[in-house]
C-alpha cells in the first residue's frame, strides 16, 4: 500500500528522493525549539477560525438600531459590523467558541513569535547565514502587530472605537505627510467615510494574512535549508555537522503533539475564559469613551509609551510641526524595530565576525549582546507596565501621575542597571565555570 | 459440515488479516533503528484515541443541542478535550512507540562554483550589448514611472491634498446645544460638580467636532474668557487634542480646599485640561489646549454656541494652524 501510493507520486512529480531525504531531516532537540512552531501552529487555527468568523461577518458602517437577543442593547444605534459581531456571539450557535478562540490565538500568537525573538536573539541564533531568516521573521512580527489590531478594531465596539482613533492620531502625526496619509487610509477626517471598513476588513482577513503567509514560507524554506542551529552538549556537535532526532518517526509526533497541545489550549481558553466581551463594552460613538481602556497586550507597549511621554509638540510659532502622538507611537517602535533589524549587521561590524555560525552561544558567552538584550528588554517591558497605571490607580489607590513620574525617571535608570548587572553575571558565571 | 468449517475459516481470515504467514521476504539492512515493542504503551494509545473519540462525540452532541445552557463552555471543553487528548496520544507514540535515535548530517555549505557560472551567465549573456549604463538608465526609468503609474491611482482613495477639511467643524454662532436624546439644553439644568455631553442641534453627531462637554464652575474661578461662559458654563471639545479619544472623564473635587481643582480627563492618556483657564494642559502628553465653543444662553434660556472653537479639534498634524476653527 505505502509502496503504491509513493510510486504513484513518484513517477507523476519525480520527488521520491526529495521525499526520502525529508524523513530523515535532522531536527536537533532543546525545548527553546517549540516557541516558533507554537507561533506556527497559532497562525493555522488564526485561518481556520477566522475563515469561519468571515462567513457571518459584515463589514458595513451603515447605522441601525438593534433589535437582537442581546436585551440590553435593545434599541440602540450601532453600525451593521458591531451587530454582526453580537450575531456570532448570541446566535449563532460555536460562533462565540470559534471568535473568543480567535482572539486568544491572537494573544498567543504575537506571545510565540517575542519569546520565540528572545530566544534567537540570546542564543546568537540570528547569525549568519541565518540573518536573512531573522529579518523575515522580525517581519512577521510587524504584520503580526497590525494584524491583530486591524482585528479587534474591526468589532466596532467602544473599545475598537478608541484604538482607531489613537491609530489615526498616531498616523496624523507623522512629519510633513501625517495628514496626507490619514485623509488617504481613512477616506476623510476620522471617523472616516464607509468605504473604511471594507479597507480595513480586506486587509485583515487577505492583505497581511496573505503577507504573512509568505513570509512565513520564505522564513521555513530558509530554515530547512540550511538545518537548524544546535547547542554544544557533547564532542559530536560541530559547526560543521548537525546531530539530531529525523523528521520521521522521531521528531513527526512530538511536532503533531504540540500542534495539538497548542489546538487544545487555545480552544480551552476560547471556551472558558472570556476574552474581548465586546457587548459589554457598547458600540462606538465618536462622542463616547470608557475608563480603564486597555488593548490587546502586545500593544501595550505602545499605550504606555504615549502615555509616558510628556506633553510637548515640536511648535514654531502658532504652528503645530511634530505633535505629540509621534514619539511614542512612531519613534518608539521604529527604534526597538530598528535596533533589531539592524542588529545582525551591527553585531558582524563591530566583532569582526564574517564567520558561518551553526552552534548557538548560551547567554552568558556573550556577555555584552545578553546585557544589551536585557538593557532593551527591561526598558521595553517597563515602558510596557507603564500601560498599565492606570488599573494600579484604581486598584491600589497609587496616585497616577506620581506613578508617570516613576516610570518617566524608572525607564532610563533600571535598563542601566540592568545592563551592568546583567554583564557582571554573565562574566561570574563564565569565570565559576573556568575554575571549576 | 466441512463446507461450513471452510466457510468460518475464510471469514477469520478475512476479520483477522493475511498476516497469519508472513511471505518470506529479502530482508533489507535497517534505516530506522530497532526497539522493543511497549504493549502497555500501545494500550495507552488505544484508549486515548477512544476517549478522543468521545470527546469529539460529545462536540457534536454538544453542539447539536438547542437551549443548552453554557453551551459556550460545553463546546469549548469538549472539543479542546478532544485535543488534549489525541495530544496526549501522540506525546506517549513520540515518548513512548516510536524510537527516539539520534542521526547526524553535515550542514549545507555554499557552492562557489555554481557562484562563478551564474556571474558567468548573465555576464556572458549581455555581452552584445556596447552602452549597457545608457541602457539601464532608460530602462529603470521606464519601470519606475510605469511602477508610479500604477501606484498614482491609489490617490482616489481619499482626498490626499485636500487636508483643509480637517478644520471643519458644525458648530457656527447660534446653533443650540442638544444632549444625546436630541433635546435642546437649558443653562438653568447645568449644574456645577458634573459634566454634560452635547451635540450640535441637527448635525451629524459622529463628525469628531461635533461633541463638546459643557460643565459650570463658579463664575469667581473662571481665569481666561469669562466672555465665553454665560454664568459659568463653559464648553469644550469632547475630543482629546492628543490621540483623538473622546475627554469623558471629569475630575471633581470631593473635597474642594484640599484636592486638585476640576479638570477634564482622557481616559486614553490621561490628558488633563484645566475647564477654568481656557483648556490649558495640566498633567499628560497633550500638546495643545482643548479647543474651547463660546457660549451664549438665548431668550429662552437655552444654551447656544456664540462662535465657533478656539482652535482646530482633535488630534494634531504637520503644519496645524492653531487659530480658529472653521464654520
Amino acid at each position: 500500500m505505502i509502496r503504491r501510493i509513493v510510486r504513484f507520486l513518484d513517477q507523476r512529480s519525480g520527488t521520491a528522493p526529495l521525499l526520502r531525504k525529508t524523513l530523515r531531516y535532522v531536527f536537533p532537540d532543546h525545548w527553546s525549539f517549540l516557541l516558533g512552531e507554537v507561533a506556527l501552529y497559532c497562525f493555522v487555527l488564526l485561518v481556520l477560525t477566522g475563515v469561519y468568523l468571515t462567513f457571518f461577518f459584515d463589514d458595513s458602517v451603515a447605522r441601525m438600531t438593534y433589535h437582537g437577543s442581546y436585551a440590553p442593547l435593545d434599541g440602540a444605534t450601532m453600525t451593521h459590523a458591531y451587530a454582526s459581531v453580537l450575531h456570532i456571539s448570541f446566535d449563532v450557535k460555536a460562533g462565540l467558541l470559534i471568535r473568543q478562540t480567535h482572539h486568544w490565538a491572537a494573544n498567543v500568537f504575537v506571545a510565540a513569535i517575542v519569546l520565540h525573538l528572545l530566544r534567537i536573539f540570546f542564543t546568537g541564533a540570528f547569525r549568519k547565514p541565518r540573518d536573512l531568516t531573522y529579518l523575515l521573521g522580525l517581519g512577521m512580527l510587524m504584520l503580526a502587530l497590525l494584524e491583530g489590531y486591524a482585528g479587534y478594531s474591526l468589532a466596532d465596539d467602544l473599545l475598537s472605537g478608541m484604538g482607531l482613533a489613537i491609530g489615526y492620531s498616531v498616523a496624523m502625526s507623522i512629519p510633513f505627510v501625517g495628514a496626507n496619509l490619514a485623509n488617504l487610509i481613512w477616506d476623510g477626517p476620522f471617523p472616516g467615510s464607509s468605504s473604511f471598513w471594507p479597507r480595513l476588513f480586506i486587509v485583515h482577513v487577505l492583505v497581511l494574512p496573505v503577507l504573512i503567509g509568505g513570509l512565513l514560507a520564505a522564513h521555513l524554506v530558509l530554515v530547512a535549508s540550511r538545518h537548524h542551529t544546535q547547542f554544544k552538549r557533547s564532542a559530536r556537535e560541530s559547526e560543521r555537522r548537525v546531530v539530531g532526532i529525523p523528521a520521521f518517526p522521531g521528531q513527526a509526533p512530538r511536532s503533531i503533539g504540540l500542534m495539538l497541545w497548542v489546538f487544545a489550549v487555545l480552544f480551552l481558553l476560547g471556551g472558558l475564559v472570556q476574552i474581548n466581551p465586546v457587548w459589554l463594552w457598547g458600540p462606538y460613538h465618536v462622542g463616547d469613551a470608557t475608563n480603564g481602556a486597555q488593548p490587546d497586550w502586545y500593544l501595550g507597549w505602545l499605550i504606555g509609551a504615549l502615555r509616558l511621554v510628556p506633553g510637548f509638540d515640536l511648535t514654531i510659532g502658532h504652528y503645530t510641526l511634530v505633535p505629540n502622538p509621534f514619539w511614542g507611537g512612531v519613534l518608539f517602535p521604529a527604534l526597538v524595530f530598528g535596533v533589531l533589524l539592524v542588529w545582525p549587521w551591527l553585531e558582524r561590524r563591530v566583532a569582526g565576525d564574517d564567520a558561518f555560525h551553526n552552534l548557538l552561544e548560551r547567554p552568558r558567552d556573550n556577555p555584552w549582546r545578553t546585557a544589551i538584550g536585557v538593557a532593551i528588554v527591561t526598558w521595553v517591558f517597563l515602558i510596557f507596565v507603564s500601560g498599565s497605571a492606570d488599573r494600579v490607580d484604581v486598584l491600589f489607590g497609587l496616585d497616577y501621575a506620581t506613578q508617570i513620574w516613576v516610570y518617566r525617571v524608572a525607564v532610563w535608570v533600571v535598563p542601566l542597571v540592568a545592563l551592568f548587572v546583567t554583564k557582571r553575571v554573565c562574566d561570574e558565571l563564565v569565570a565559576g565555570e573556568r575554575r571549576d | 459440515m466441512t463446507r461450513l468449517k471452510d466457510w468460518v475459516t475464510a471469514g477469520l481470515v478475512l476479520v483477522v488479516g493475511r498476516g497469519g504467514a508472513p511471505k518470506p521476504k529479502q530482508e533489507a539492512p535497517r534505516i530506522v533503528a530497532a526497539g522493543t515493542p511497549d504493549r502497555h504503551a500501545e494500550n495507552v494509545v488505544i484508549l486515548l484515541f477512544l476517549l478522543a473519540t468521545i470527546a469529539g462525540a460529545a462536540f457534536i452532541v454538544v453542539y447539536a443541542l438547542d437551549r443548552l445552557s453554557h453551551q459556550t463552555q460545553w463546546l469549548g471543553l469538549a472539543i479542546g478535550a478532544a485535543f488534549a487528548l489525541l495530544a496526549l496520544a501522540s506525546t506517549v507514540i513520540a515518548h513512548r512507540l516510536v524510537v527516539t535515535e539520534e542521526i547526524t548530517e553535515d550542514y549545507p555549505e555554499e557552492s562557489p562554483a555554481a557562484q562563478d557560472e551564474i556571474e558567468q551567465i548573465v555576464e556572458e549573456s549581455g555581452s552584445r550589448f556596447t552602452r549597457k549604463r545608457l541602457v539601464t538608465v532608460a530602462g529603470v526609468g521606464a519601470l519606475g514611472t510605469i511602477g508610479a503609474a500604477l501606484l498614482a491611482p491609489a490617490a482616489s482613495l481619499g482626498p490626499i491634498l485636500h487636508t483643509g477639511e480637517l478644520y471643519r467643524t458644525p458648530w457656527r454662532r447660534g446653533r443650540r446645544l442638544v444632549d444625546e436624546g436630541g433635546r435642546a439644553l437649558t443653562a438653568d439644568e447645568i449644574e456645577e460638580g458634573t459634566f454634560y455631553t452635547a451635540y450640535p442641534e441637527g448635525a451629524d453627531r459622529e463628525l469628531i467636532a461635533a461633541p463638546i462637554v459643557v460643565v459650570r464652575l463658579p463664575l469667581a474661578e473662571i481665569r481666561e474668557r469669562k466672555e465665553w461662559a454665560p454664568r459659568g458654563i463653559v464648553a469644550y471639545s469632547k475630543i482629546c487634542t492628543h490621540a483623538g479619544c473622546a475627554v469623558a472623564l471629569y475630575r471633581k473635587p470631593t473635597f474642594a480646599a484640599v484636592e486638585p481643582r476640576p479638570a477634564l480627563v482622557c481616559p486614553c492618556h490621561y490628558s488633563t485640561f484645566d475647564p477654568a483657564a481656557g483648556g490649558a494642559v495640566l498633567f499628560g502628553p497633550a500638546g495643545r489646549p482643548l479647543p474651547q465653543l463660546p457660549l451664549s444662553v438665548d431668550r429662552t434660556g437655552h444654551l447656544r454656541a456664540a462662535g465657533t472653537f478656539s482652535g482646530p479639534v482633535g488630534p494634531s498634524w504637520w503644519g496645524v494652524r492653531m487659530g480658529k476653527a472653521r464654520s
